[in-house]
């Protein structure tokens, strides 16, 4: 009896500590960290264009605008200092998928390669990745333009 | 009070979400996070022109717009302003003129941190 019970113990035992050693799923995790960073980002740039609309007396989409462009600010020098990386690094699409992604995606190739220039460097560098995402958000847009210019 | 929280809990929720689903993008398929900031503005674009997206910034307001697909938002929006008040031209001058401050600052802010600061050797 002593010991069936000793032997039911270290089962329980032997599965606590398979549960504790055991990695969670990557996807999981990886789904948890960007949401929570995701979401704390976009709430910070809530409170930004609050603040435009109650103090700078800004309309929606200039206080939008504004929010856009601390968001970007804040970035870049994150970015510079190093800090930014680490955050990215733990949050995955947390930071790619808000505007810091686009911004961060401009600063660091252009830091990479300035030892290339300041202008074939620096200069070219900063759209390795904004170049496309321009292309192809304008096109898409002046695209929708010209639909609804000809079809209304 | 109780308001503005609700608020803040939708801007957490949804923009989390379009989070959570570039992630799963990510680890899923072969997008890497260059592809990713180029479907979400392109989507971006043409839900807005079709007016899913408009209803999602009302829901959730920073929530929508600060993830990049808000960038297609405002875009698809300032060229359809445009258009409506320039004909023809407004097709070409909307999207830009609507996305002018986050671009410049990006443009602007990019280049004094890439010249500012030295990227940290990689450990």
């Amino acid at each position: 009896m002593q010991n069936s019970s000793s032997k039911q113990d270290r089962i329980a035992e032997y599965k606590a500590l398979i549960a504790r050693i055991t990695p969670k799923s990557k996807l999981a995790v990886g789904c948890w960290r960007a949401f929570w960073v995701g979401g704390l980002i976009c709430v910070f740039g809530q409170t930004l264009i609050d603040y435009g609309r109650a103090s700078l007396k800004l309309n929606q989409s200039q206080a939008s605008a504004f929010a856009s462009i601390v968001l970007v600010f804040l970035t870049a020098a994150l970015t510079g200092v190093g800090v930014f990386d680490q955050i990215a690094k733990y949050a995955g699409a947390g930071t790619v998928v808000p505007i810091t992604g686009f911004a961060n995606a401009m600063v660091s190739p252009a830091m990479e390669f300035r030892p290339e220039g300041f202008v074939l460097g620096t200069g070219a560098k900063l759209f390795t990745i904004a170049g496309p995402v321009l292309v192809y958000g304008i096109s898409a847009s002046v695209i929708v333009g010209l639909i609804s210019y000809f079809v209304r | 009070m109780g308001a503005a929280i609700w608020m803040y809990l939708k801007v957490f929720l949804v923009g989390g979400l379009l989070c959570v689903l570039g992630e799963v993008l990510i680890l899923k398929t072969k997008f890497t996070p260059a592809r990713i900031l180029v479907a979400y503005i392109t989507a971006g674009v043409f839900l807005s022109a079709v007016g899913l997206y408009g209803p999602l910034v009302s829901f959730a307001g920073a929530g929508a717009t600060v993830p990049l697909t808000g960038f297609g938002h405002a875009l698809a929006q300032g060229v359809l302003h445009a258009v409506q008040e320039n004909g023809i031209l407004g097709a070409f001058t909307g999207g830009l003129t609507a996305t002018a401050g986050g671009i410049t600052a990006a443009i602007f802010f990019g280049f004094i941190a890439a010249v500012l600061f030295r990227p940290k050797p990689k450990t």
